[in-house]
């Protein structure tokens, strides 16, 4: 059953980044990036294994509308960090 | 508008109203993805900015964290039971795991409150800082999500008691299980880029 799966595959995600975030002695920047992709990857299977963003009728609209909000987001987010970055 | 029904479908795709619906709230799914965007974009900046205020390492506690991170990520995986038990038609399946979501989204909520008193009794208050500040913004803007959507799927519940399970309960118990899985992504970028970060 998918839900069964994605809830374990959930879980492994979350306890990796825990281990990778507290108990590694990586760098700061190595980590981030580290746990960032398992965020992603996280989210990516919520909105395909329980949200089923591709299935319906609408499966295209609902898709491209969540990448078009999903880019936006990301430029809030990094063009933010990347203009307050100057001056520090 | 409720014509072209096509009962080949699960109930809530069957009419053309709640293709429209469930469309709908993927926009509307699509405009909160970009308010909390807004939210992580202040609080990245903001994030370092103690002001002589506690700061991330000093204030947050990973037990507590991990305890709201599985109960918000377990009541995801039982809210997507009840959407297969609905699929099946069967009733009390389907509010059996859906309250037990909202008895784990409960749970959530009230640990939260708790964590914030805590830290308020620390001393870490809205005032105290910009790294404060914009925690408790992006961090209570979550919360009032989650509690609004308990008080929205107790309301749906009782619709769907009453009415028992047509196409538009159907509709609408679909719907607000979109709702808490995303609340459920949300969370996990809260995790990983406010707590993990704040604690590396």
């Amino acid at each position: 059953m998918t839900q069964v799966f994605g809830f374990v595959l959930s879980l492994v995600l979350t306890f990796a980044a825990l281990f990778v975030a507290l108990k590694t002695s990586l760098s700061f920047q190595t980590i981030i990036w580290i746990i960032g992709s398992l965020a992603v990857v996280q989210a990516a299977l919520q909105l395909f294994m329980f949200m089923h963003l591709k299935e319906g009728e609408d499966g295209s609209t609902q898709t491209i509308n969540i990448i078009y909000g999903v880019f936006i987001a990301a430029v809030t987010v990094a063009g933010s960090i990347w203009v307050m970055s100057f001056g520090m | 508008m409720s014509a072209n029904v096509n009962t080949s479908l699960p109930l809530e795709f069957q009419t053309e109203q709640n293709r429209m619906n469930i469309l709908g709230f993927w926009i509307f799914l699509g405009a909160e993805i970009v308010l909390f965007a807004t939210l992580f974009a202040t609080y990245s900046v903001l994030s370092t900015r103690y002001a002589g205020g506690p700061t991330p390492h000093e204030l947050f506690e990973i037990n507590g964290v991990m305890i709201e991170t599985i109960l918000l990520l377990t009541s995801s995986f039982t809210c997507g039971l009840a959407i297969y038990e609905m699929h099946k038609e069967n009733l009390k399946g389907l509010l059996t795991w859906l309250i037990i979501t909202l008895l784990l989204g409960l749970g959530f909520v009230g640990m939260e409150i708790s964590e914030f008193i805590t830290y308020v009794h620390e001393g870490a208050t809205m005032q105290t800082s910009a790294f404060l500040s914009s925690f408790f913004v992006l961090l209570g803007t979550h919360g009032l999500h989650v509690s609004m959507g308990i008080g929205w799927a107790t309301m749906v519940i009782i619709q769907m008691v009453k009415r028992g399970l047509t196409p538009v309960t159907a509709r609408k118990i679909f719907i607000i299980g979109l709702y808490w899985h995303f609340l459920d992504v949300v969370w996990i970028f809260i995790f990983t880029f406010v707590y993990l970060k704040g604690m590396v």
